[in-house]
């Protein structure tokens, strides 16, 4: 016993080294992040002022020149500030006329950002939180936006709007019409492309206007922001890819549609070292989280949980349900995704902490005390469009001590999503496959419509009332299937639909694609035996449709 | 003070996404009154509503005299709201299901000791089915 207290304390003991002395390598690392920020924005401050306002930044400027291949201005500047040649009273006073001397092409060098770029970002940069600084920070930031749906594109929208640097962009997926209604980037013109492909077209001119067909060089107008460089990737994420490509990025974005890349995301989010803005949205509710943030070594309490903080399990596979199956409100899943933008620039934008004094970060011995971190607090905002009220921001816990992703325990890794060791697909499970009924209890929808419609059958409709609505079959009586089989089956015997079933009539169960009905056929052999003779009409109305009536509404 | 006051905690408990609903199309939300609990009869009635938001009166102590606790909520919501056989949309391997987020008054339950929290008169408790569709 005494040994392994003695391998645990040694244990511990390390630990305790490992984490103080990571905490100042991470101290240095802020430290030198913050100089060399300073000395960028600094440069690119004097290179705004080389006109020579101030005069004291006017050497640094002209070193600045040097190294450009605007020579002559450079020594102009340095002749008539009295550096080199004849002296001259005031800088203020001789930087005048270098201003006019240098034309167009002197004026794209004296400032930070293009011509176009003041009039384009002028109005968010007159805000203090933006400002030229915030707007520096965003031309140098590389953002990738995973899942161009319904969340992806309003979030690439605004962020390639307020000027991002660099915007990556990833979908492996094609547009299809019932997208268009909430995903506003893909338009009627680019169903059946790639998403990837459609986005590139509705933020910049895109460079293969090829790719659909009726484009034309009057498309290079309509796009949104030609000054970003987009960086497209017609894919969906693999795990032994995704660490390589979120280390090229600043921050990522979240919007895809599923638990297995939910997870996948968050790890490799973790593992690269990237905060996380993940939105979700099914029906009138979304709910955004920020994750990872600020990004620290795994083990570190200070950083803010990763997704597996907060959902340690997912869900049960039979539990999840997608927007086609459950519906989508455009706007809904908008807000989600400009919220996403929204929270992207304000990570971006973020003024760095103060770093901490000298004598912390000098200190390296191991009793020293960490830098003090500002309290991250995790919230979880939730929206729902048809409640009082809308928004709701809710207190989240911190980083989990056995999470399987960010803390020393970890057991995801860079080699086990590279391996495939860490197996997404068998974490986040299946579906239980339905087992198909006997073919005695099933019939085709084309069989079906050859019976004879004189009220010798019943056809019960299973779709909720609001699907019922849209489109029904004259004659057929609708019973919503909610999952509960009693319930139904009570419901069922009320309506009328299961009495006299000694009379020979034959019962047909009918759903939107043929899955519920072989529940409701299973519920009423459970619940009434096998003396009522009920089928379902394989496939539902999907199937009608393409057996039956081509007319029939596919929604 | 009347004798059922003192013996009872009021609670406000909410379903952002009704947990038995999953599997079907429509929100069932589960809604309770003092007088409905004590009715102790219906069914599907007293689990289907159209409203989310539903003030309970929990037993101020559980089955083993202890001051009820959330995990004792969720227990009671199970045998006292849910008719619904699919108890495990809800519970699973005696907890709430993977999925399903807690909050006590805005926070996250494992800020508040998860199930040992011991519920105050007037607490709001939110059961949130989390999303996974963009």
């Amino acid at each position: 016993m005494d040994m392994f207290t003695t391998t645990d304390t040694h244990l511990t003991f390390l630990r305790t080294q490992i984490a103080s002395t990571e905490s100042q390598l991470r101290t240095l690392k802020a430290q030198l992040a913050q100089a060399e920020l300073s000395a960028q924005t600094a440069r690119q401050l004097h290179e705004a002022y080389q006109g020579g306002f101030p005069a004291e930044w006017i050497e640094e400027t002209l070193g600045a020149l040097d190294d450009s291949s605007e020579r002559d201005i450079a020594r102009k500047l340095r002749q008539d500030g009295g550096f080199e040649g004849a002296p001259t009273p005031a800088p203020a006073a001789v930087a005048v006329p270098v201003l006019d001397a240098g034309g167009a092409k002197a004026r794209a060098g004296r400032w930070p950002l293009a011509d176009e770029e003041y009039k384009r970002y002028g109005r968010q940069m007159i805000m203090p939180e933006i400002g030229l600084h915030g707007q520096l920070r965003l031309k140098n930031a590389k953002v990738l936006v995973v899942g161009l749906g319904g969340l992806g594109c309003p979030a690439a929208a605004y962020l390639a709007g307020a000027g991002v640097g660099t915007l990556g962009l990833m979908d492996g997926d094609t547009v299809e019409v019932s997208n268009l209604h909430r995903q506003i980037a893909h338009k009627v013109r680019t169903v059946g492309g790639m998403k990837v492909d459609s986005a590139v077209e509705f933020l910049q001119a895109y460079v293969k206007l090829q790719t659909f067909a009726s484009s034309s060089p009057s498309d290079l107008v309509c796009s949104l922001n030609p000054n970003v460089k987009y960086a497209p990737y017609r894919s969906h994420l693999s795990p032994d890819k995704a660490v390589a490509i979120f280390e090229r990025y600043d921050l990522v974005l979240d919007c895809t549609d599923h638990p297995t890349s939910r997870y996948l995301i968050s790890d490799a989010c973790v593992l690269a070292g990237k905060p996380l803005v993940s939105a979700s949205a099914l029906k009138t509710e979304g709910q955004l989280l920020v994750l990872n943030n600020p990004p620290r070594a795994p083990g570190d309490a200070s950083s803010g949980p990763c997704y597996r903080c907060i959902f340690p399990k997912p869900p049960p596979a039979d539990a999840i349900q997608s927007c086609g199956e459950g519906g989508i409100l455009g706007p809904v899943v908008g807000v989600m995704g400009v919220l996403q933008a929204l929270e992207a620039i304000r990570l971006l934008t973020a003024k760095p902490p103060a770093p901490p004094p000298m004598t912390d970060w000098m200190d390296l011995s191991m009793d020293s005390t960490p830098p003090v971190t500002p309290e991250v607090k995790p919230t979880m905002l939730m929206f729902s469009a048809y409640n009082t009220p809308q928004f709701r921001s809710v207190r989240l816990r911190s980083r989990r001590t056995d999470c399987a992703a960010c803390s020393y325990q970890a057991t995801v890794t860079q080699h086990s999503l590279t391996t495939g060791s860490t197996d997404y697909i068998a974490f986040c499970g299946s579906t239980t496959p339905l087992d198909p009924l006997p073919p005695e209890s099933r019939i085709s929808a084309r069989d079906f419509a050859r019976l004879p419609t004189d009220g010798s059958n019943i056809l019960i409709d299973v779709r909720d009332e609001t699907q019922y609505s849209i489109c029904a079959l004259r004659g057929s009586t609708n019973i919503p299937w909610n999952g509960n089989a009693e319930a139904w089956v009570q419901d069922a015997v009320k309506r009328g639909v299961m009495s006299g079933y000694e009379d020979g009539r034959e019962r047909f169960v009918v759903c939107r694609l043929g899955n519920d009905s072989q529940l409701v056929v299973r519920a009423v052999r459970e619940w009434l035996g096998s003396a009522v003779r009920v089928r379902e009409i394989e496939g539902g109305f999907r199937a009608w449709r393409e057996g039956v009536d081509r007319s029939w509404p596919k929604y | 003070m009347t004798a059922e006051q003192t013996k009872n905690i009021p609670l406000k408990v909410e379903f952002t996404y009704a947990p038995l609903t999953e599997l079907g199309s429509h929100d069932i939300i589960l809604k309770l009154s003092e007088e409905q609990l004590t009715f102790n009869s219906g069914g599907l009635e007293l689990l289907f509503s159209d409203q989310r938001k539903h003030n309970v009166s929990l037993p101020r102590n559980d089955l083993a005299g202890e001051p009820s606790n959330v995990g004792f909520l969720v227990t009671w919501l199970c045998e006292n709201l849910m008719k619904d056989p699919r108890k495990e949309m809800f519970v699973l391997d005696d907890s709430v299901r993977p999925g399903i987020l807690v909050l006590i008054n805005d926070a996250d339950w494992e800020l508040e000791g998860e199930e040992n929290y011991e519920l105050q008169a007037g607490d709001e408790v939110v059961f949130v089915s989390t999303l996974h569709g963009g």
